[in-house]
């Protein structure tokens, strides 16, 4: 009897879904931090801001903000079972112990856990474009390329949330995650655009998985593509991947030992 | 089923030399045996266990499973095989019968299939009532037959138990030793790891007793109490303190009757053919113990002439 790749993700999706039944309302106060502060900053803030440029043309601020939030909420959408969830399955619950006691392999159980971030992340994502284009703040027909963007972000952060977690030995160093994800929150040009940064930060900020999803969500909503969105999606696809090899080999490290 | 030769398994330490928690072992374990690994904490069963269940590599010798090698073939060992690990390992966020529906789909057996047997499984547990309940409300006898159950979703030829009745009260133990019973009779071969001598006597047809890393006897329950003990042996208990002082005593007044006396903190143990015998001996002697017992030899007698010490302390 052997497990393909696609059996073992149908399963541990299937397992993290029932283990949600209970606790859907998790699920929705997650996605409701970046809709607040859409409305807040991009649609409140907004009303005091004349307009805005993105890549030379003219659009309003909330437009501006609103890509921002839908990248910064499929990030949110991975970010929470990518690192709490995952280090009470690997240490507490020995979830991950039981799984490689059958055929499932180290890689097969990785790739299965973050499909489940990618998920969440499409469901958010998903959820967050609609209150865009309920609000008028959808202008392109390539705004539905923004949901397969918001999973690459998810797949991104997912697996290197998953590989930082792996290496994660007690609660504490989980303010990491928040001084790590709170200014990239705040600082990826999800408020105000990068050239409010002088040119060394700008450099600096432009290397962020955030920033690139950011700019990505931003160019495809809009309907305004360039070069970036490739150097984007290219930067998450190299990031994700790195991260998924350090878990399978990271899983390995700590379990079959 | 398993053919270890030499097997050995050391633990990498930060800033020590590495810990040797299997020190050289050679294990035959045929189709269809009860196999038991017989030792006190600490000699070198669970990790022994794991490395026959393919979760853990060897660092020396050889090991076969089912014929295969575990470095290379883990994947399609685990498929064949079912465990029991030490500590439970249930999945506290499912409910009783969703940790076998979803265990079985781990090793991709089809969704009716593995429905049908997740039924037949909780019934041969007697947990078909508790199906619906969460794995945090059983008691401890319920979540080890669970594991169990868990462990057989796979139709394996092969159950590895890693102190299957550790932690439980006398009546969950014989109930859980009584599936195993029938398990056994399945034709599935056990394998199982027991610091309980009684548990060892009980299930067990062949096994090994192991101390430090390293296997001290072999055979079967009978034929290693019948190789390392006596027919009998006859416990007597002197005052507090006086047990070791009266060792000398106690060893003249049985004389030949015995063929040898063991001091333990709390009693001597008389080895004798006649163990009524010996106790009369010592009484004839003058001698005063406040209290006797004349039993059976079991392996916790064979693990204490082996080692010097008692399997529980
Ligand atoms: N992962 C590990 N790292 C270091 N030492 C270990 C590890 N696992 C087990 N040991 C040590 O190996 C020895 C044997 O342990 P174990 O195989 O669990 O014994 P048993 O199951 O017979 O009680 C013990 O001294 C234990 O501390
Ligand atoms: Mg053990």
């Amino acid at each position: 009897m052997s497990v393909t790749v696609a059996m073992a993700t149908r399963t541990l999706t299937l397992r993290n879904a029932l283990a949600y039944r209970h606790a859907w309302w998790i699920f929705v106060t997650g996605f409701l931090e970046p809709v607040f502060y859409l409305f807040s900053i991009g649609v409140g803030v907004g009303r005091l801001i004349e307009s805005f440029d993105v890549n030379g043309h003219p659009i309003p601020y909330a437009e501006f903000v609103a890509p921002g939030m839908l990248a910064a909420s499929a990030m949110n959408g991975a970010l929470l079972d990518s690192t709490f969830n995952m280090f009470f399955k690997l240490k507490y619950q020995k979830l991950y112990d039981q799984m490689l006691a059958t055929p499932l392999t180290t890689t097969q159980v990785a790739l299965g856990e973050l499909t489940w971030s990618l998920l969440r992340s499409g469901v958010y994502a998903a959820a967050f474009l609609l209150v865009m284009w309920a609000d008028g703040l959808v202008h392109s027909w390539l705004a539905v390329l923004a949901l397969p963007a918001a999973l690459l972000i998810g797949f991104t952060v997912g697996a290197v949330g998953m590989a930082f977690t792996s290496y994660m030995r007690s609660w504490q160093d989980f303010e990491l995650v928040t001084l790590i994800t709170m200014p990239m929150f705040l600082f990826s040009a999800t408020f105000f655009p990068l050239s409010a940064y002088p040119g060394w930060l700008q450099g600096i900020v432009a290397c962020t998985p955030l920033y690139r999803g950011v700019v990505l969500c931003r160019e495809l909503t809009t309907g305004q593509v360039t070069l970036d969105s490739l150097v984007s999606v290219i930067y998450l696809v190299v990031l994700g991947a790195a991260g998924l090899a350090v878990v399978g080999r990271r899983l390995e490290r700590l379990l079959l030992t | 089923m398993i053919s270890a030769r030499g097997l050995r398994k050391s633990f990498q330490q930060k800033g020590q030399e590495p810990f040797e928690a299997v020190r050289g072992i050679d294990v035959e374990v045929r189709r269809g045996e009860a196999f038991g690994f017989l030792g006190p904490n600490g000699a070198g069963k669970s990790s022994t266990m794991r490395m026959i269940a393919a979760v853990s590599p060897v660092s020396g010798g050889s090991l076969r499973i089912l014929g295969l090698d575990p470095a290379t073939d883990g994947s399609q060992i685990r498929g064949r095989i079912g465990v029991c690990p030490q500590e439970d390992s249930l999945d506290t966020e499912l409910t009783v019968a969703e940790n076998l529906y979803v265990y079985g789909r781990y090793f991709g057996i089809g969704r009716a299939e593995v429905r049908r047997r997740a039924a037949a499984q909780l019934e041969f547990v007697q947990l078909t009532e508790r199906g619906g309940a969460k794995v945090e409300d059983l008691s401890g006898g319920m979540k080890r037959r669970l594991t169990i159950a868990r462990s057989m979703i796979n139709d394996p030829e092969m159950v590895l138990l890693d102190e299957p009745t550790t932690g439980l009260d006398p009546q969950a133990r014989h109930v859980l030793w009584d599936r195993l019973f029938r398990l056994k009779q399945q034709g599935v071969t056990l394998v199982i790891t027991t610091h309980y001598m009684d548990e060892a006597e009980q299930l067990c047809d062949r096994l090994v007793v192991m101390d430090k890393g390293l296997i001290v006897a072999e055979g079967s329950p009978a034929s290693l109490i019948a190789e390392y003990s006596t027919r009998e042996v006859a416990e007597v208990r002197f005052g507090i303190g006086e047990n070791e002082s009266s060792a000398g005593a106690v060893e003249s007044a049985v004389g030949r009757r015995a063929e040898r006396v063991e001091v333990l903190p709390d009693r001597l143990l008389i080895y004798a053919a006649d163990g009524e015998a010996a106790v009369a001996a010592v009484h004839d002697a003058g001698l005063q113990p406040v209290a006797t017992l004349v039993r059976r030899s079991s392996l916790e007698d064979v693990f204490l002439r082996l080692t010097g010490r008692t399997l529980v302390d």
